[in-house]
């Protein structure tokens, strides 16, 4: 009994110092957003409670649309990983020689401090003298040069192919653990039976890496959903507004113009969302684990 | 490690060049920014703003790679700033992480599911939402522009997936181990130092390496917002103050990014076994 006793006691004293940081470093924030949000707190010294001010300011034409922008510009996102994750899977997954290389040479946009990966696609954008518009010109399938960061249309593009270029790495190698966890034998048996490469794929590995699928397009969801570095340092959400996402919007008006009450009021809605799309992924994959009996 | 059979994985010739031609299209597109930035830093500046685009430098040089360290002055300073701020973040969050991992993953106690839990919903919130009532809290702490204004908050985002991968790896040390220590006397915590820690380390430094790169990789948003003197920016705060300039000077950027990243790429290419399977451990096996 007492031994038992101790052993939490023990378990309690590990856990400690990491459940307080992150009690003070996030936790509180967190509660301290919700409370701002009520404030018409700025750089002044006074902070008056205002009630729901901040949430219906926020709620106009404007605003409706950085929030369709936003769930636009995440889904096409996460979707285009996705593909080129489990392509990318699919292909290094092959027995071929140079496998092990293939997969190295997969991880450096990943590894790569994000801001500095972000300047390259700076200049592959560049409309005069930048690689994108440059080859396109070359190859006559655009006339002029094409300034994909100075019009709307093309930021909005551009921002998510950086976006996914950052992601794909990880989504790669998270699938392709997945595909090599699936056992040998369903394919020898399937191979036995004289199942073609395209039906095994189709019946054996789609399947069976359904579940690991579901998990990143969450994580890279959450991920994509609060995406800052990119947008930012790419266009800064112009132009005129054209790539303005709820996080870029919040740091706006929170940093840009010290109404933090304000911008507290949208990071609220942007926790409301997070956590509506971690319900549903726990709804998802609870039911996928019911699923199949143990 | 179990010999594959041969003939299931023998392919026809046109199904090899299908493999190759989608691994080209596929890396093309993960490591062209890498090439083009390389050449960019080759090319005399004249080049780089003339038309037509010329993929292939011509005269190309590494002078870039010499003049950079004079029109960037803090250059150096800016690599040593993120060097040290990762250092510092990951020996933080390693000390924070490794005991409490190993409660997780070896004491029931009640509330240990919800605690987990919890640690893992941080995993949603990056530092952009958060970032005014951080502002807030690090001018009470009065630590605004000093380096601890980007540790501090670094530390907090990176401790949930770090508990969440060394607890995958410490639930795989058997139970024995443990339990053979603890008849024999040992305390709770002779047995973490002396049975646990040294079976975890190769664990322990996936946890390591992976928390080093998340750290460098999320220094951008809390230094940009919680630091504005120079002398503590790290590398990508640093060359984004350049960048914003008017007349970027684009292979002399371009030069600075590759010194920044070199050592990075080589921790890659050394730990790369490490870095696949850190990456997975606590994914695939749930």
């Amino acid at each position: 009994m007492s031994v038992q006793r101790n052993a939490v006691i023990f378990a309690w004293i590990l856990l400690l110092p990491a459940v307080l940081y992150v009690a003070v470093i996030v936790a509180y924030p967190l509660v301290d957003t919700f409370i701002l949000s009520f404030t018409d707190a700025s750089l002044k010294k006074t902070t008056n409670w205002v009630g729901w001010v901040n949430y219906s300011k926020i709620f106009n034409a404007t605003f409706a649309e950085v929030i369709i922008r936003t769930f636009i510009w995440t889904f096409f996102s996460v979707s285009i990983k996705m593909i080129i994750g489990v392509f990318g899977a699919t292909m290094l997954n092959s027995a071929v020689p140079g496998r092990a290389l293939f997969r190295v040479l997969t991880m450096p946009p990943w590894i790569v401090p994000m801001a500095i990966g972000i300047f390259m696609w700076g200049w592959m954008y560049n409309g005069q003298f930048g690689m994108i518009s440059g080859m396109l010109q070359r190859f006559g399938l655009v006339d002029a040069p094409v300034a994909f960061l100075a019009q709307g249309s093309t930021a909005f593009w551009a921002t998510i192919i950086t976006d996914v270029w950052i992601g794909v790495p990880l989504v790669t190698l998270y699938m392709l653990a997945a595909m090599q966890a699936i056992p040998q034998d369903l394919y020898e048996a399937a191979w036995t039976d004289g199942a073609g490469r395209f039906y095994r794929f189709r019946r054996i590995t789609l399947p069976l890496i359904v579940p690991s699928m579901i998990t990143m397009s969450m994580l890279s969801l959450i991920a994509t959903f609060n995406s800052f570095d990119i947008i930012w340092i790419l266009t800064r959400g112009g132009p005129s507004g054209e790539t303005t996402t709820m996080i870029i919007d919040t740091y706006k008006t929170a940093i840009g113009s010290n109404k933090y009450g304000e911008g507290a009021a949208r990071a609220v809605l942007i926790c409301i969302f997070l956590s509506i799309f971690c319900v549903c992924y726990f709804r998802v994959t609870s039911r996928l684990t019911s699923g199949d009996k143990r | 490690m179990k010999q594959p059979h041969l003939l299931i994985h023998r392919y026809k010739w046109y199904e090899i060049i299908g493999i190759y031609a989608g691994i080209l299209v596929f890396l093309t597109f993960v490591l062209a920014p890498f090439v083009e930035g390389f050449l960019v830093s080759l090319k005399p500046l004249s080049q780089l703003f003339s038309s037509p685009y010329r993929f292939i430098p011509e005269n190309g040089s590494f002078e870039a790679y010499r003049t950079m360290w004079v029109s960037v002055p803090g250059f150096a300073r800016y690599i040593f700033n993120s060097f040290f701020i990762s250092t510092i973040v990951t020996a933080v969050v390693l000390v924070l992480v490794v005991p409490a991992s190993y409660a997780f993953a070896r004491f029931e106690f009640k509330g240990a599911g919800l605690l987990l839990g919890a640690f893992l919903a941080v995993n949603m919130f990056s530092g952009a939402v958060l970032l005014i009532p951080l502002f807030r809290l690090m001018r009470t702490l009065g630590l605004l522009n000093t380096y601890f204004a980007i540790m501090v908050p670094g530390v907090a985002f990176l401790i949930p997936s770090a508990i969440w991968l060394l607890r995958t790896y410490m639930m795989r040390i058997p139970r024995e181990l443990d339990e053979a220590a603890f008849v024999d006397g040992a305390s709770h915590f002779y047995t973490l130092r002396r049975v646990i820690l040294p079976i975890a380390m190769p664990g322990i430094m996936v946890v390591a390496i992976t928390t080093f790169i998340g750290s460098y990789a999320q220094q951008f948003i809390f230094a940009l917002t919680f630091n504005s003197k120079s002398e503590f920016a790290p590398l990508p705060v640093g060359l984004f103050a350049y960048f914003g300039r008017q007349e970027v000077v684009w292979n002399e950027l371009m030069a600075a990014s590759f010194v920044g990243i070199a050592p990075a790429m080589i921790v890659i290419f050394f730990l790369q076994r490490y870095l696949v399977s850190g990456l997975t451990a606590g994914a695939v096996k749930q």
